[in-house]
């Protein structure tokens, strides 16, 4: 159940298709030359193949504790976690300023899926810190500033985000957690659920991000105030003072991440849990989306993350276990289950969708790093309208693919797959909650549809599928006749999304595309992959007349590409289909009649 | 005192060596290289002789392709202080290796060289030895200890019989065995750093070293496959196919 970075395909997305050198010359990126980001990779691979992966399944097995005395992680973890730290891996992203290493968000997203791959639980502690440090970072006052973010930025002290209540859940607006203003600071009172690594032994001290109720505050999400509610309060001199009033009262028992603390928070029992507002009052739900898409993607990595995992398990099993004779094999030793034409079917569905999802969350990140340094305001604004447009792609369709995916890893171990033991169940266990936390795909998709598509009036949409053609015309100019074969496949999708597009531009009442929503977000996720897919195969066909080119290699992701297109590009016509003209009968049935 | 450590660009541990369609060699187009793993015990014990106060300066010599320079940033990422990299295209044998270890010697005037014990890639286990007869500083092989009291260094060595303990004087050469210690990981922050750390190239022809070759190779041949074996019934079954199959007892 080893895991091995995949750090060959990783650049040669980087390098190749989303353009590093080019993100390189941006101010502030100077660093991320491919040869540094290379021995970045490097590093992280060794790092989290040899110290992260081994503690994926005695965190599975053991779990995290509850005790009064606070939560504890699996045997092993506060080790590596300390390594982890002392390596620096966790201020990868960071700006410079607080300790951080300022590298782009594409070259983060790269590191950061080793992180899943390797060890799901554990990464989520380090990612629940960044969405900690850029809410306080983007939002909060110098002081607040100084006082916190370089103890996180080292990651001595870990980050949470606190929104969550029994009745508020993907609706925000019934938040109840109240603050009461006391001289520089306020008291906090509430219950919040579901808090990710809301207690642990990791670090010394926990900051909790906290969204509550001022006492004049109005009612619903114009009412929702952003605190900083440390674990232990913070001396003048900047060390740990004494105990704050916030508790983990209770671990959830889950389906899967067992490692990662789920926990019940109760903040003032007591006096109140002492909190610093962040920003202006009655800002907090805007200052959380801010980070909104920094997170979603986050999770999006981790959707395609946990399925490579998968796949290097799949793949290592399918070549080693033997069953009946094979139809591939090419001699009497050579009917490892591989080479049964099914189970390259499963593999190379695993294999070239996970490529997709890995292009397209590269090139979101790449968006976002232009639209974040770029010195021309057009090509800002351009850019980061496409890495919103994308975000919701990258978390919805990313996601519910890789559980799609961990759950092919298991059929491709047969009976063996289903018993924990062997270690597929756990990559398809952790992989189900993907698609629910960060935002449902139902909440991606309805961002999809209303402020990444009807709000701009389509713009976005037709921005990207401009950029799409101008693909399909060079897959059409190839004489290759895969790239020929995909632009069938390729130029019929594009059409069908379009056709959807206009469908959806043209509904005057919601209700119809929003049954169709989450339809329309994988159609465009099946689409968007598709087109990454289609011009890492355009990449390599060039590459192979360079001298000393690795035929093998190009070739495979020619090959790929054309699985895509026949294989996946013709779901994104049958979505069209669905969505065009099967909205109403989603909704046909009375309650009653359910 | 300086320490002069040696590190080799080779095919990663994790990849399975193929011979080339020619037989002429290993195919090293467009597969993953890395440092030599022993080369990387040499690297950390320097570090950490110099951690320990013992030395002032960590450099890190390679000889090979230009691509070689990778190799030399990963040991400046884990703490070396600078890099030389002898450049060239030729597949050297040992012995050429350590007449250019030598130059790099007389230029430098280490206190101490230390050196993987041998390349996993060919496994020769030389190069050690002959810079220590080239240059005439003593040789402390196949070290799993290392203990600096002055310019004497007590080594612990992994012999066949057990572990055997000598005293060298510095200048010395070591070559780093298996269990010697446990390398480093590159912190983030000094793979960064790494790429801003002198490194000096200097190509084989200006050294003046011969590097001609005595030796020259006919083929490179796939080891055998090995062959499945039987699970056998009984002890008796076991020991009459030993007998009348094997025919090793």
């Amino acid at each position: 159940m080893s895991y091995q970075a995949p750090v060959r395909d990783i650049s040669f997305v980087l390098n190749h298709v989303v353009g590093l050198a080019d993100i390189a010359k941006l101010d502030g990126y100077e660093d991320a030359t491919p040869e540094m980001v290379e021995a970045i990779l490097d590093a992280s691979a060794q790092f989290t193949g040899e110290v992260l992966a081994p503690l994926n399944w005695v965190g599975d097995q053991q779990g995290s504790q509850w005790s009064e005395a606070g939560v504890t992680t699996p045997d092993g973890w506060q080790e590596a976690y300390q390594q982890f730290i002392e390596n620096g891996w966790g201020s990868l992203a960071f700006s410079v300023e607080y300790g951080g290493q300022g590298l782009p968000m594409c070259v983060a997203a790269s590191v950061q899926e080793m992180w899943h791959s390797a060890n799901m639980s554990f990464g989520l502690c380090p990612l629940l810190s960044q969405g900690a440090v850029d809410a306080i970072e983007h939002h909060a006052s110098d002081e607040l500033k100084a006082m916190f973010l370089p103890k996180m930025v080292e990651g001595v002290w870990s980050g949470t985000m606190n929104l969550t209540e029994p009745q508020a859940g993907s609706d925000l607006a019934a938040v109840r957690t109240s603050a009461e203003p006391e001289g520089d600071h306020f008291r906090i009172k509430g219950q919040k659920i579901f808090i990710t690594y809301g207690d642990h032994d990791l670090t010394e001290n926990i900051i909790h991000l906290v969204l509550a109720r001022l006492p004049d505050a109005p009612e619903g999400v114009k009412g929702i105030s952003l605190f900083i509610v440390p674990k232990f309060l913070i001396n003048e001199d900047g060390s740990l003072g004494e105990r704050n009033d916030v508790r983990c009262v209770s671990l959830e028992h889950k389906m899967g991440i067992h490692a990662s603390p789920t926990c019940v928070m109760a903040y003032g029992d007591d006096a109140g849990a002492l909190g610093y507002l962040v920003g202006k009052p009655h800002h907090g739900l805007i200052y959380m989306f801010t980070m909104m898409n920094q997170a979603r993607h986050a999770v999006g990595v981790e959707g395609y993350g946990i399925a490579e995992r998968a796949y290097q398990q799949a793949l290592s099993f399918a070549k080693d276990r033997k069953q009946g004779k094979t139809l591939l094999g090419k001699s009497d030793d050579d009917h490892g289950i591989v080479n049964h034409p099914d189970v390259r079917r499963i593999l190379m569905t695993m294999r070239c969708n996970i490529e997709a999802m890995r292009g397209l969350a590269l090139e979101c990140a790449a968006a976002f790093d232009i639209a974040g340094k770029h010195p021309d305001e057009n090509v800002r604004v351009f850019n980061q309208r496409r890495g919103e447009l994308l975000t919701p792609l990258v978390k919805g369709w990313s996601t519910e693919i890789g559980l799609e995916l961990c759950s092919l890893g298991v059929q491709v171990h047969g009976g063996m797959g289903f018993i924990e033991e062997t270690g597929a169940a756990q990559h398809l266990r952790d992989a189900r909650i993907a698609p629910i936390y960060e935002g449902t795909t139902a909440i991606q998709a309805n961002d999809l549809i209303g402020r990444k598509t009807a709000r701009d009036n389509g713009q976005g949409m037709q921005e990207l599928l401009t950029d799409m053609r101008a693909t399909l015309t060079e897959l059409q100019q190839s004489n290759n006749p895969d790239m020929q074969a995909v632009a069938k496949r390729f130029e019929s999708a594009v059409g069908a999304a379009d056709q959807s597009l206009q469908w959806m531009l043209g509904q005057n009442d919601p209700t119809l595309p929003s049954a169709s929503s989450v339809e329309y977000l994988m159609m465009l996720g099946r689409l968007s992959g598709g087109w990454m897919s289609a011009r890492t195969a355009l990449v390599a066909l060039k590459m192979k007349n360079e001298d000393g080119a690795d035929h093998d290699y190009l070739d495979a992701r020619v090959a790929l590409a054309r699985y895509y297109a026949d294989r996946f590009l013709p779901l994104v016509d049958a979505s069209n289909i669905t969505i065009t003209e099967g909205s109403e009968s989603t909704v046909s049935l009375s309650v009653a009649q359910l | 005192m300086k320490i002069l450590v040696g590190v080799k660009r080779v095919l990663d541990y994790n990849v399975k060596a193929r011979v080339k369609a020619d037989k002429s060699g290993i195919e090293l187009a467009n597969v993953k290289m890395a440092m030599n793993p022993f080369d990387e015990i040499a690297v950390e014990e320097a570090l950490r002789i110099k951690e320990a106060g013992n030395a002032e300066e960590v450099i890190a010599v390679s000889i090979g392709p230009a691509k070689s320079e990778e190799t030399i940033r990963t040991a400046l990422a884990m703490g070396a202080d600078r890099g030389i990299l002898i450049q060239t295209d030729e597949l050297l044998e040992p012995l050429a290796v350590a007449k250019l270890l030598k130059h790099i010697v007389e230029k430098e005037q280490p206190g101490l060289v230390v050196l993987g014990k041998q390349a996993i890639d060919d496994d020769c286990n030389q190069t050690g030895q002959m810079l220590s007869a080239l240059t005439g500083m003593p040789q402390a092989t196949f070290a799993s200890k290392v203990e600096l009291d002055g310019d004497s260094i007590k080594v612990t060595r992994e012999v066949d019989s057990g572990l055997e303990s000598i005293r060298v004087k510095s200048p010395a050469v070591i070559t780093a065995d298996l269990r010697l210690n446990e390398p480093r990981y590159a912190k983030l922050p000094n793979i960064m750093k790494a790429k801003k750390k002198p490194l000096e190239v200097i190509e084989v022809a200006d050294t003046g070293v011969d590097v001609s070759s005595g030796l020259s190779v006919v083929e490179v041949n796939e080891p055998e496959q090995r062959q499945a074996g039987v699970i056998v019934g009984s002890v008796a079954e076991l020991v009459d196919k030993l007998r009348n199959e094997a025919k090793v007892i």
